[in-house]
């Protein structure tokens, strides 16, 4: 293998810059999902701090990824990405050390929110919502699950009212589970039951299914559908009999954090921008409006009661949600794990 | 002003958009497959070939026959339907004709996601097709039709009728009725003189059609993702997902590359085919 010269790389580099970068140096530039925040936040933020944000917006972790990656972070001042990304910007260099002393709304997070895995002491990324994977079910309609193996291996009756996550790592991390392995799994052979076992799982499954899971346990197309918490309490809101469990064999902690680039030329009004969102009563608004637990605690004492009686996994306690093993970058392995994916999708 | 210039004045617009957005990207697409991913996603700039030969990996390159088969199955079907339809459109009175080319292409006038989404709301299991057998008094569990390899096809048969229907009747409308008046007068049977006048006649624009569905199918994946339920991959949904999720561009452009050689291969064969029958009238003619 020759490596190619310097400069004809620096071309290519350049090239795909000029490709993937939406918006050359606009006044802080921040990239959520969709619905992710208020509607109203960014314009608030403005009227209250007298900046200029502007909010793009991503459909996939990947998607940000690669935009990032290819433009090396330039374009973009904040990004909101789940925590196995923030770990790969940080490993790229790409996130920016955190000083904590320009972000005093810190102090509302709980002490647990300091205490993740992926990044102690919140170096460089901000929790933003977290949550766990489990069971979503109709009660109506079939008995209470309480095992991964309800949904890879259903009885008769459930068989084929099932769906499951079609993102790589939530879809093997439900195997892995069952299995009690590591969701960070990297073993081939641990690797290799999981795929066995999601290949037989797949001849039972109505679909593979990331977005729309609650409609269908609504609508009675599914029963039993594997499910992100915040997501199944979209199908509890409207049909009560819907109900979310954690499985015996357990959960990944999947925390959704805000970053903010290295290559930031606003790196004020990007600070200024993360502690607006973790302010109490902003933070507040993602708990109440896309029923996602934050790691806010000033928020979280803020919410409606009655939140948590319709929605009881919004009432987890933090120290709870730790004790479950957070999705890791897998660095080399995510090849591996993509493979198996892709094995698993092309089985009969 | 010279006036041979004009010609190229007048196309360079059309050029510099297919070659800046169409040929540049290709040519992007083409040297990134012979790049190795880095480890965190990215591109490490270093020749190899690996990504063209996992192409031919037994995993990947069975995702690639089964597309084939899907899409071939879905032009198939596309080509039968939409001929039967092309030969009663031309067989109508004239001036009826465009009024009913309007129908067969109206679908085309509403977004794709949406017509797809419609073959949901009919297939579900709680769904149209399911509640209407209930209602005539059906009863019991009907087999799941969504979410199966062959609400695929028939996703796929729909969204690209038109092509087949648009390309065959052209032929059929300019068919000239004297001849096969001719070969009636001869005593040749209806059913013969389809199969030795009118089908050669009118194959380029079959092999139009067919190509046409063929290669949209082929790289489609918002069908298979939708109709069937994610639980079949096609080469397109590889494709999406080596660029989306898995982050692996150079074995997404390596996936894209062979993709488009076998679409130009086949676009080939069906310009020599047209060629041929082309030639083949002139002979006669």
């Amino acid at each position: 293998m020759s490596r190619i010269s310097l400069r004809s790389s620096a071309c290519l580099l350049a090239s795909f810059a000029i490709l993937s970068v939406p918006a050359w140096a606009e006044p802080l530039t921040v990239s959520n999902w969709d619905g992710y925040m208020a509607a109203d936040a960014i314009d608030n933020f403005n009227a209250e701090t007298g900046n200029e944000a502007e909010l793009v917006l991503h459909a996939t972790n990947e998607e940000i990824m690669g935009k990032l990656i290819a433009s090396k972070g330039v374009g973009y001042d904040v990004v909101f990405v789940s925590s196995p990304f923030a770990e790969v910007l940080h490993n790229l260099g790409l996130a920016e050390d955190l000083d904590h002393s320009k972000i005093p709304n810190i102090g509302n997070l709980f002490k647990e929110a300091s205490e993740l895995p992926h990044d102690p002491g919140n170096t460089f990324s901000l929790p933003y919502a977290w949550g766990t994977t489990g069971l979503c079910y109709r009660s109506d309609l079939v008995d209470a699950p309480t095992s991964w193996n309800d949904l890879l291996k259903p009885s008769e009756d459930v068989s084929g009212k099932t769906t499951m996550l079609a993102t790589d790592r939530w879809l093997l991390a439900a195997g892995q589970l069952a299995l009690g392995y590591s969701v960070n799994e990297t073993d081939a052979a641990k690797m290799g039951e999981v795929r066995d076992l999601l290949i037989d799982a797949k001849k039972t499954l109505l679909a593979y299914d990331d977005t729309t899971f609650y409609a269908k346990l609504v609508s009675g197309e599914a029963e039993l559908v594997h499910a992100w918490d915040g997501w199944c309490n979209y199908g509890i809101g409207e049909n009560a009999d819907i109900k979310y469990i954690i499985p015996q064999e357990g959960s990944d902690l999947w925390v959704d954090t805000m970053v903010i680039l290295k290559a930031s030329e606003h790196k004020d009004a990007a600070y200024a921008f993360v502690n607006y969102i973790l302010d109490a009563e902003n933070h507040r608004w993602a708990a109440e409006n896309i029923l996602y637990k934050v790691p806010n605690e000033a928020a979280m004492a803020g919410i409606d009661a009655s939140l948590v009686e319709t929605f009881p996994n919004m009432g987890m306690a933090p120290a709870d949600m730790l004790k479950f093993e957070q999705l890791r970058d897998v660095g080399a392995a995510q090849r591996d794990y993509s493979r198996i994916v892709s094995e698993i999708k092309a089985s009969n | 002003m010279s006036t041979d210039r004009r010609p190229l004045l007048l196309m360079s617009p059309a050029l510099l958009w297919l070659f800046g957005l169409m040929v540049v990207p290709c040519l992007l697409i083409l040297v990134l497959a012979f790049f190795r991913r880095g480890i965190y996603g990215g591109i490490e700039y270093t020749w190899t070939f690996e990504n063209i030969a996992l192409v031919f990996d037994p995993l990947y390159f069975q995702i690639f026959m089964k597309s084939a088969g899907i899409a071939g199955l879905s032009a198939a079907i596309a080509c039968v339907l939409g001929y039967a339809a092309a030969y009663a459109i031309a067989a109508m009175p004239r001036r009826n004709q465009p009024l009913l080319l309007f129908f067969a292409v109206l679908p085309f006038w509403s977004n794709y996601l949406v017509r797809t989404y419609a073959w949901i709301v009919l297939l579900n299991r709680e769904g149209l097709i399911v509640n209407f057998a209930r209602w005539l008094g059906f009863e019991g569990e009907l087999p799941s039709m969504l979410y199966t390899e062959q609400a695929v096809v028939i996703g796929l048969v729909y969204n690209y009728l038109p092509f087949v229907i648009l390309s065959c009747y052209a032929p059929l409308s300019r068919l000239n009725s004297e001849v096969t008046e001719a070969s009636l007068d001869l005593g040749a049977s209806r059913w013969t003189t389809f199969r030795r006048i009118v089908l050669p006649m009118t194959v380029p624009g079959l092999a139009t059609g067919f190509v046409f569905v063929f290669v949209l199918s082929i790289g489609n994946f918002v069908t298979p993702a939708l109709l069937g339920g994610g639980q079949f991959q096609m080469i397109g949904n590889l494709v999406y997902a080596q660029f989306l999720t898995a982050n692996d561009w150079p074995f997404g452009a390596a996936l894209s590359m062979v993709l488009i050689l076998v679409m130009l291969g086949l676009l080939m064969v069906q310009a020599v085919v047209a060629e041929r029958a082309s030639g083949a009238r002139s002979e006669n003619g």
